[in-house]
């Protein structure tokens, strides 16, 4: 008998409050990045657990596309930081204040 | 489940432990670790044991997926990007540009989860019919389900891989087109 889902539940929602507050807190632009993936790590984790409770391969099969649109998502977004650290030669977020009113 | 009606089986308690250990200390390490690239090895202990979590709750393929494009190609991205652009100096993390913003990301943090975690135990944890999308079937447990899973995939969501396939393309293109350094015509601003 595996432990109950609840656990796994529990315990991606405290991995996606970590990820949101990481994300709020941090000015890197990497660092906020690696946040995203804690982020999609647990609804990651709560689709796995869903999926074994309610014995459907749905959950899986989504949490396969999540990880190929997260590689997309990073691949793009290093991207842009590489491009934006060639003009400022910064990756915090905090002195990317162009377009403030 | 022998004895104890509420015992569930030690293994699974300790497979659980150990995962929750690796996640959370993973992830307070990244929010927390002043050097880039301390975070990124951080974030791979993180991986891993959600990787422990997936086999744990029989999801063979993905953990091994976890491990081979997160903690092997999207972490080592990071990595990549971090030396290539040396950016691994620290971070002033004791600085705080705007006021109270600590205070207000932990407060709203606090609220969401807890108030998640407080409305699904006054509910039902998990709702719905069992095995839908397999026609009542219950896959596997404990023995793979690779095939169900590549069953899956590649009739009910074929048209959501095919689209994943231009998506991977499109995101090539672009990761190309934005790192590209325009080498001629030096003297004027060129694209973006």
């Amino acid at each position: 008998m595996n432990v109950p889902a609840a656990w796994y539940l529990v315990l991606a929602a405290l991995l996606f409050g970590i990820g949101a507050y990481g994300l709020l807190t941090r000015r890197s632009a990497l660092i906020m990045f690696m946040c995203v993936e804690l982020m999609l790590n647990a609804v990651n984790l709560t689709f796995v657990t869903f999926s074994r409770t309610l014995s459907d391969i749905s959950g899986q099969a989504i949490v396969f596309f999540v990880m190929v649109v997260a590689a997309a998502e990073v691949t793009v977004g290093l991207g842009i930081v590489v491009a934006v650290f060639r003009r400022r030669s910064s990756t915090s977020v905090d002195e990317l204040s162009e377009l403030k009113g | 489940m022998t004895a104890a009606a509420t015992a569930f089986a030690v293994p699974s308690v300790l497979v659980f432990f150990t995962s929750a250990t690796l996640i959370v200390v993973g992830a307070t390490g990244v929010i927390s670790l002043k050097n880039p690239v301390h975070a990124a090895l951080s974030l791979i202990m993180t991986l891993f044991g959600v990787a422990v979590a997936f086999v744990a709750q029989s999801a063979d393929f993905l953990a091994a997926v976890q491990i081979i494009v997160y903690a092997g190609a999207i972490v080592v991205l990071f990595l990549f990007v971090i030396m290539f652009l040396g950016v691994d100096r620290r971070e002033q993390v004791s600085v705080e540009p705007l006021v109270g913003q600590r205070a207000f990301a932990a407060a709203g943090v606090v609220i969401t989860v807890a108030g998640l975690i407080t409305l699904m135990a006054r509910s039902h944890w998990v709702t719905g019919a069992m095995s839908v999308s397999n026609g009542g079937v219950p896959i596997a447990t404990g023995q793979g389900n690779v095939k169900e899973l590549g069953t899956a995939v590649f009739t009910t969501y074929l048209f959501a891989f095919e689209a994943t396939a231009a998506l991977l393309i499109i995101a090539v293109v672009g990761a190309v087109l934005l790192a590209r350094r325009e080498r001629t015509n030096q003297g004027e601003e060129t694209g973006s």
